[in-house]
């Protein structure tokens, strides 16, 4: 297990957990039944029916009407550390994943200094065991420096412990760049993600070209400009075998692109954020989706990389993810301080904190009957699992043996954003405020009990 | 007359409009309460015809316009409006200011606000500054002087109150029923934004004119995200074709062609521009007679419009830039007219 994650052995108090009662969900085996879930000593010793007899100091949590998982895998995080810790920590941002129910989060590159060499590998991963027990894996550049001319030392990143290849928050806008990157690759068991954006046609742009963008005075980025790469990348995929991951989807023309590559056989994998699966561009336009005064308007929480789109694209990108054509959800979590925000539209910084309304986003699609309670669960686990790769299969199981990584959450419970609470320190979200449904009470990161809501340790307080 | 009269009798401060803090567009304006600002604005006139040019309605008013993009007609215009009822106007630039320091916009407002101004007049070139500042200042009235891409909310005020002088009458406002023809670059024009949302809500048939690549994408017919609140296309009509545009037009309303636009790609040559899309005689005369010619200025004549049509007898330019005083009077008024009165 020792290449899937970061735990040094550092004598953490780790009493032994019972669940019981649960809806147990392990999508790697297909599961779901109610029963008892049981972990110790880092490891799930068992998830049946029911667990007869309860270890010494054990903690007991009744679960009934309650979900338990393996816990969710994000693939695309932004922990700015190191070079913005005043946005977030690893510290902070694992903090706010195991609220969230992730318990493995793969972190972007973008950081100042990038992850381009073995010893911010390093720094990032040390960095990662003072925070606790949540997974934090490295993502690695594609290119050094992040300047898109040349490859960064992809092997010594993968053997430092680099899991992908990213310049996310940038496109490899090289094609020949991007092609030399797929190919290098193909021996390192890594795939390579992008941010599929044609800077050319993206121009200026801070929001979806569309009648939104037109009203508000805001330059645009055309569905084009995303549709344009995918195609690029997945034939160059097809031209070297290589592995292409691709980021954040948010337009309905890159789900044909994807489908297509598929049905080829070749080796490309996808991911879409909540926001894009939940919120269209409108919410620009203050107000969250409803009418909004004037004044409300421009509200800069809004505004991502890539962009909210419209209805169409929302409704495309959640059918993709129901039958599978998109391999998983991640977040893109890209927490930012006040002052980036508090400026003009055009002058504010992208991303949304994303970790701790993920799940309440992702289940309206599960309340609103468009996908599977375990589907969904699926996309958050195995989906992400198998990117990464066979090695990390173990994560996405409830099988004793496995590593006790597991969320318990209650699918129905209702409760509002409120960022003020929130563990991460970006509090950059259109959602504040907003009614969710659904949310982790309890995660278990490697054995270790990171997060507990105040209303299930009063429950089942000894 | 005395001023209050004039105002009482526009239905401005009645209680039959709501009470406006900011002015940021015209997309909140109802029909009423544009006829009610216009109305208010002809009593204004009156004001800048008399032999002192002088009312006491805002005395002790403090109005800082606050300007990030070069101005001259716009700025001169409020401050004379502001002058003429009596209010202290302090006029601020971004260049030579704490701006140039790096102070964010956000600051330069609550420092503004915590001097007691009373109105702040914004121009800025980006989208939504004027929305932004409105949002963060609780005791400041928020007036768009022009913003990016966005709005020129008092700039479509005096096009319409151009238009009512010229070709209303008696029950006709001069709008309602009237074909506007913009033409130019649409997509970069805040005065177009504006004119839109005020000539639609008037009645007015609103038809652009230009090239497709200065039309918004929604406009033109590409694939739009078009299921949002957007809502501007839904209010106008597109033609490419200047000719055919300009046929039976009312007004036609040249913008400002900025030279940057070649070298942005989205036109081959001005040569080109001026051959297909140049407002002059030949193809003003297929309009209907007595049809206004307007333009937001500064213009660039002999590229978007004709020497000769821009001083002639059909251009409405100059009566423009005089409505401007009176209209921003008038808005001025409305927004220091409240509860705080």
């Amino acid at each position: 297990m020792s290449r899937m994650g970061n735990r040094a052995a550092i004598g953490r108090e780790n009493r032994p957990v019972l669940a019981r009662r649960a809806r147990l969900i392990d999508p790697l085996r297909g599961l779901d039944f109610v029963g008892d879930i049981l972990a110790g000593d880092g490891e799930i010793l068992a998830a049946q029916t029911v667990v007869e007899g309860v270890p010494d100091g054990c903690v007991v949590i009744d679960a009934a009407g309650l979900v338990a998982c393996p816990g969710f895998i994000d693939l695309h995080a932004h922990l700015r550390e190191p070079g913005y810790e005043y946005k977030e920590t690893i510290a902070s941002g694992a903090a706010a994943a195991a609220r969230g129910g992730f318990t493995t989060l793969c972190c972007m590159p973008n950081t100042d200094p990038p992850i381009d060499s073995e010893s911010v590998v390093e720094f990032v991963l040390k960095r990662a065991r003072e925070a606790g027990p949540v997974r934090i894996l490295p993502v690695g550049c594609v290119t050094r420096g992040r300047m898109g001319r040349e490859l960064a030392d992809l092997e010594e990143l993968a053997a430092a412990g680099a899991v992908a290849f990213s310049d996310d928050g940038d496109p490899v806008q090289d094609a020949n760049l991007m092609r030399m990157a797929l190919a290098y690759s193909t021996d390192l068991g890594r795939p390579v993600s992008n941010h599929c954006q044609d800077v050319h046609l993206s121009g200026e742009g801070v929001m979806a070209e569309g009648a939104v963008a037109t009203r508000l005075g805001l330059p645009g980025i055309p569905t084009a400009a995303e549709d344009a790469m995918i195609a690029r990348d997945i034939a160059l995929a097809e031209a070297t075998g290589g592995r292409l991951h691709l980021a954040h989807l948010s337009t309905s023309g890159s789900v044909p692109l994807l489908r297509r590559a598929k049905e080829l056989g070749l080796n490309v994998s996808a991911e879409v954020c909540p926001h894009h699966l939940t919120i269209t561009d409108d919410w620009a336009l203050g107000g969250q989706g409803g009418e909004g005064r004037s004044e409300l308007a421009y509200d800069t929480s809004t505004k991502v990389y890539p962009p909210l789109r419209s209805r169409v694209d929302v409704e495309a990108l959640v059918e993709a993810l129901a039958d599978g054509t998109i391999d998983c959800i991640a977040t893109d979590h890209a927490p930012h301080d006040r002052a980036s925000k508090e400026v003009t539209y055009q002058d504010a910084a992208f991303g949304i904190s994303v970790l701790e309304t993920a799940l309440g986003s992702a289940l309206q699609l599960v309340h609103g009957g468009l996908i599977s309670l375990p589907a969904l669960v699926g996309r958050l686990t195995v989906g992400p699992a198998r990117v990464l790769g066979p090695g990390y299969a173990a994560l996405a199981s409830l099988a004793p043996g496995t590593p006790a990584d597991i969320v318990l959450f209650d699918p129905e419970r209702e409760w509002t954003v409120d960022v003020g609470r929130f563990a991460s320190k970006g509090r950059n979200t259109p959602l504040d405020g907003v009614r969710l449904r659904g949310c982790a009470l309890a995660v278990i990161a490697d054995g270790e009990m990171v997060y507990l809501s105040e209303e299930l340790g009063a429950a089942n307080a000894e | 007359m005395a001023l209050r009269e004039i105002l009482d009798s526009s239905a401005l401060g009645s209680d039959s409009l709501p009470l406006r803090r900011h002015l940021l567009d015209l997309d909140d304006y109802s029909r009423e309460e544009l006829g009610a600002t216009l109305e208010a604005a002809h009593g204004m006139a009156e004001v800048l015809g008399r032999d002192i040019k002088k009312t006491p309605a805002l005395r002790g008013r403090v109005i800082v316009t606050l300007f990030y993009e070069a101005s001259t007609r716009t700025r001169i215009s409020f401050e004379e409006a502001g002058k003429v009822l009596s209010a202290d106007v302090i006029n601020m630039s971004a260049s030579g200011s704490s701006a140039d320091k790096g102070e964010s916009l956000l600051n330069t407002g609550l420092t503004l606000q915590a001097m007691g101004v009373d109105t702040l007049v914004v121009r800025h070139p980006h989208s939504g500054a004027p929305n932004f500042l409105a949002r963060n200042l609780e005791r400041v009235s928020v007036v768009n002087a022009g913003d990016g891409l966005h709005a020129h909310p008092t700039q479509a005020l005096l096009d319409l109150y151009t238009v009512r002088a010229r070709l209303g009458g008696q029950g006709d406002n001069g709008i309602e029923g009237r074909k506007l023809v913009i033409v130019g670059d649409v997509l970069h024009s805040r005065v177009a934004r504006s004119n839109i949302w005020g000539f639609a809500r008037m009645g007015a048939r609103v038809v652009l004119c230009g090239p497709p690549t200065l039309m918004p994408p929604d406009f033109a017919g590409g694939k739009a995200a078009g299921d949002g609140r957007g809502g501007l296309a839904s209010m106008v009509e597109v033609d490419t074709d200047l000719d055919r545009a300009v046929e039976g037009a009312d007004i036609v309303m040249a913008l400002r062609l900025q030279s940057e636009r070649q070298r942005g790609g989205f036109l081959p040559s001005i040569r080109e521009y001026i051959r297909r899309w140049q407002v002059n005689d030949a193809r003003l005369a297929r309009a209907r007679p007595g049809a206004l010619v307007m333009h937001p200025g500064p213009m660039n004549e002999g590229v978007e419009i004709s020497t000769d049509l821009a001083h002639g007898s059909r251009s409405a330019i100059e009566e423009q830039v005089t409505a401007g005083v009176a209209v921003r009077m008038a808005v001025l008024y409305q927004l220091n007219a409240g509860e705080r009165a």
